[in-house]
């Protein structure tokens, strides 16, 4: 492999991974905020408990994010410099405002939403609880505005030696393709977040621990994913059509449509041979794909072959991502419906097989939202700013030997701290919520500060045993 | 007339932010990753607890302010990002991976009971490994880039030179001064005197690495003798080192002092005469001896669409991160009950 495809996948690796903790504590981070505003109003102890216990799985979350994430602002440059070089007065502002408006706010709040309770009143939690969330909003926002201009670039001219100059920001931030990608990338959280929630408490249901708080969670978990999985598809079928206009190659890679069709059948499944340029084995439906994404019998959709093969991106990895996505989409659907039936007939905490299918589903989200981000940056190939930019122009001066000993690295360490947080998030989970106390009495008797306490400390015993009394008398 | 001036002017202004940002950088992280640094060292496991309890509400915002120096570049010193970024590629990933280490560290290792040690080991490593390739970034740029057609030009370790190797160990050394400090100041009996002790040994380092850095900077390269030592500029330049000399005096005989922050503070103090030193061997240059701040800056409307950020956001996010350390303030200590009781304390 040469140097540019060793920096693609190490780049795809490096997101791939990174996307899977913002998908997690961006919908876990509004619950949890959703906890602690009902715990600071009622008063009532589950809401407290299980704000406790969520935290804590936010928490591991959330420093997988913080660390990965700060990789990929540096790879930007290490591995893609081409790329920065052309781009930089286009995506630099956006990614410098990211972390004005959303990593510094998330920053500033979350040393207080983690080990903030009892430090400060319940009210100022749950202020900071919402900063933190709307943290994660607006880093999506700047980050998905950044990606829609690579997708659909708009409001930025190209000079002659290939930089990219704004003439309008305005154009530049709000492209075509924004809204509808950032609408289903957040919903996408949402419903994983739901779905995450709604395993773990599934959990515990069928064991038969925890069961105020579980109900509880369980509850709200369906009626989330009972609202936004319908939304999650909606907003899935309007960026197709979004897509459609203005990225119909890659369109026609996700539908598997070789030739420019009038009211073109959807192909369920096959094999699409980019040799031949043409599907094997396929099972199709007639007329079904012109009716979802013309909504018209006999509309016209664009095929692959109005481009020669060199342009077309990768067929069968667009292909099969987008029916993994969206079957996953229809799953979770059908998994929530099955949810409201059993609500509405009065045993959905007590029937066993939901609960077993619900566990079943926690991963299914982020196996959904990596499967959409290969559709939508494989499907732009060989394009990194669609129609301007070729992704072999967009590479670093650097060599394959040193990308690669770096990529290296990055699959076992990331591999290692994927073990290590499921290792971690599973002991959290398994334990439940009843008992959790806040991360930091995890550790005997640690408190953050506490001028009030100075007199006490050490002055009994230096041992790892909490020293007697000080803590809660606030001396 | 007006405009000619701006011209010539706004790009110092974002040099002056983006200089800032860095500063802010080195101090906070300096903080933590110098108390990292010192965790082996400590004697007890206790103190170690009491070590990353101290920094634990505020590292996440002391290492924002590493994306913020990046992604500014990016935005106002593109020249600076695709050059620099490249150049040094090796001790950047390795700079990554030893925060990837230390990062995690904070949310395992209060879980883990059994293999503490390894998250001890993972914390400490991380922060001396990321602070040497530190070291080793500044070394490099001290001793200016490979630039062919405004593309770096080297191989993959042409950033490597015995400058940078001596500026990753006195590096080591000073943020083991500011975390002793730091510890010094949160902390009290055994892990104070513990940080007490060992500030002296880091205070030492850190005062020969900078005398050896600036020796070997001047003698090696030409550029930076010729701006030191060139009249008038020793004159002017002169206050710097006997300022340098008197702060590291004062740290010196106040390390039993009865003023706790003040260790901690003067420490800020030695750290920034040392940010002025370098400026003043790379200045006026983004990419040292190639590309200049004016010829860096990225478009005008770029900076015009980021100065809202830097202007009116920054000063904000500045309140409200000092807003966090004072939520924070005072000692870190052993109590009991760990955690009084959800209930909210005045
Ligand atoms: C949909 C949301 C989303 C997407 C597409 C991305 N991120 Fe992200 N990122 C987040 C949502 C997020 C987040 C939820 O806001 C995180 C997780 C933890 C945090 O602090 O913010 C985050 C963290 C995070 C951090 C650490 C910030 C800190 O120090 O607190 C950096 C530097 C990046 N990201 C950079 C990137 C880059 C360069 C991306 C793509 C090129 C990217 N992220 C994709
Ligand atoms: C039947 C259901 C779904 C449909 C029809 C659908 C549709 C789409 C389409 C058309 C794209 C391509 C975007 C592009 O062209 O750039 C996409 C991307 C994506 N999808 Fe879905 N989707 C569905 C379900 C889901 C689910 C359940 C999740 C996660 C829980 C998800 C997460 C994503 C993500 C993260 C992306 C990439 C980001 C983006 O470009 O928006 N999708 N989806
Ligand atoms: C966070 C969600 C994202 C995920 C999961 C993701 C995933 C991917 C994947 C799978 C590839 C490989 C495609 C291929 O090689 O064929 C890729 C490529 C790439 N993406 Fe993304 N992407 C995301 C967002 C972004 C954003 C926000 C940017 C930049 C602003 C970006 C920039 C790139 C670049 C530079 C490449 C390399 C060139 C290429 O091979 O396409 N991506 N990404």
């Amino acid at each position: 492999m040469d140097a540019v495809q060793l920096a693609r996948l190490q780049f795809a690796f490096t997101i791939g991974f990174h996307i899977l903790w913002p998908t997690l504590t961006i919908g876990l981070a509004w619950f949890v905020t959703w906890l602690s505003a009902l715990w600071w109003r009622t008063g009532n102890t589950v809401y407290r408990d299980l704000m406790r216990f969520w935290l804590r799985i936010f928490a591991l979350g959330f420093g997988m994010g913080v660390i990965t994430g700060i990789v990929l602002s540096y790879e930007i440059g290490t591995n893609w410099a081409g790329f920065s070089r052309s781009v930089s007065n286009v995506i630099g502002p956006m990614f410098l405002y990211e972390t004005l408006t959303a990593f510094f706010l998330e920053a500033g709040f979350i040393g207080i939403m983690l080990f903030g309770e009892g430090r400060v009143s319940r009210g100022a939690h749950f202020f900071a609880c919402l900063m933190v969330a709307t943290g994660a909003l607006f880093s999506a926002t700047w980050i998905i505005a950044a990606n829609s201009w690579m997708q659909t670039p708009a409001g930025a001219v190209a000079d002659a030696d290939g930089i990219f100059h704004v003439v309008d920001w305005w154009q530049a931030v709000f492209t075509v393709s924004f809204p509808y990608r950032l609408a289903h990338m957040v919903c996408a959280s949402f419903v994983t977040g739901s779905f995450v929630v709604a395993g773990v408490s599934a959990f515990h249901l069928w064991r038969g621990t925890h069961p105020a708080a579980s109900r509880t969670a369980f509850s709200m978990a369906m009626w989330m994913a009972l609202i936004l999985t319908p939304t999650q598809i909606l907003l899935g079928d309007m960026q197709g059509r979004n897509t459609m206009d203005n990225q119909p190659v890659k369109l026609a890679a996700m539908e598997g449509l070789w030739d420019t069709t009038k009211g073109p059948a959807m192909t369920v499944i096959a094999w699409p041979d980019m040799s031949e340029q043409k599907n094997l084995y396929s099972i199709d439906i007639p007329h079904l794909a012109s009716l979802y994404l013309t909504h018209s019998w006999d509309g016209e959709v664009k095929g692959l072959k109005t481009v020669q093969p060199s342009e077309q991106p990768n067929v069968p990895v667009v292909f099969f991502a987008f029916r993994i996505m969206a079957g996953i989409g229809v799953l979770l659907l059908a998994t929530a419906v099955a949810g409201l039936v059993l609500r509405l007939r009065g045993r959905l905490f007590s029937a066993r097989w939901f609960h077993f299918l619900a566990m079943g589903t926690t991963p299914l989200g982020f196996v959904a939202v990596i499967a959409g981000w290969t559709v939508t940056e494989a499907g732009r190939q060989p394009w990194i700013v669609y129609g301007h930019l070729r992704t072999a122009d967009a590479v670093a001066p650097v060599t394959a030997g040193a990308v690669t000993t770096s990529l290296l690295i990055f699959f076992i360490v990331y591999n290692l701290l994927l073990a290590a947080f499921v290792w971690f998030a599973a002991r959290a989970a398994i334990k439940g919520p009843a008992d959790s106390a806040p991360p930091s009495a995890e550790h005997p008797g640690l408190d953050r500060t506490n001028v009030r306490n100075l007199a006490s400390s050490y002055t009994s015993s230096p041992s790892r045993q909490p020293v007697g009394g000080a803590g809660h008398a606030g001396a | 007339m007006i405009a000619q001036l701006l011209a010539e002017h706004v790009p110092l202004l974002f040099a002056a932010v983006a200089v800032f940002c860095v500063t802010v950088y080195v101090l906070a992280d300096g903080l933590d990753l110098g108390v990292g640094i010192l965790f082996l060292a400590a004697p007890r496991d206790e103190d170690r607890d009491l070590m990353m309890a101290s920094i634990e509400p505020v590292w996440d915002g002391n290492e924002t302010w590493l994306v913020a120096g990046g992604t500014l570049l990016l935005a106002a010193f593109p020249a600076g990002y695709y050059v620099l970024l490249p150049a040094f590629y090796l001790p950047i990933v390795f700079m990554l991976f030893a925060l990837i280490f230390r990062g995690v560290a904070f949310g395992f290792r209060l879980q883990a009971k059994r293999f503490r040690l390894v998250w001890d080991l993972a914390f400490a490593g991380g922060s001396l490994l990321a602070t040497f390739c530190q070291g080793l970034i500044l070394g490099g740029l001290i001793n200016g880039v490979p630039v062919e057609n405004g593309m770096f030009s080297g191989g993959p370790f042409s950033f490597l030179s015995i400058l940078g190797v001596l500026c990753g160990v006195g590096l080591v050394g000073g943020y083991a001064l500011i975390g002793a400090g730091w510890l010094i100041w949160k902390t009290t009996d055994f892990t104070q005197i513990f940080a007490r002790e060992i500030a002296h040994a880091a205070l030492i380092l850190t005062t020969a690495m900078m005398a050896l850095v600036s020796a070997w900077s001047a003698w090696s390269v030409p550029e930076v003798a010729e701006r030191w030592f060139t009249l008038p500029n020793l004159l002017f330049l002169a206050p710097i080192p006997i300022i340098t000399a008197g702060v590291i005096l004062a740290i010196w005989r106040g390390l039993w002092g009865t003023w706790d922050p003040r260790t901690f503070l003067l420490s800020l103090v030695l750290f920034a005469l040392g940010l002025v030193g370098l400026i003043v061997s790379l200045w006026p240059y983004v990419v040292p001896r190639s590309i200049t701040v004016w010829d860096g800056a990225s478009d005008p409307q770029t900076l015009h669409f980021i100065s809202y950020g830097l202007f009116i956001i920054l000063p904000i996010v500045l309140a409200y991160q000092a807003h966090a350390y004072w939520v924070f303030r005072g000692k870190t200590v052993h109590h009991a009950g760990g955690y009084g009781g959800g209930e909210a304390q005045p």
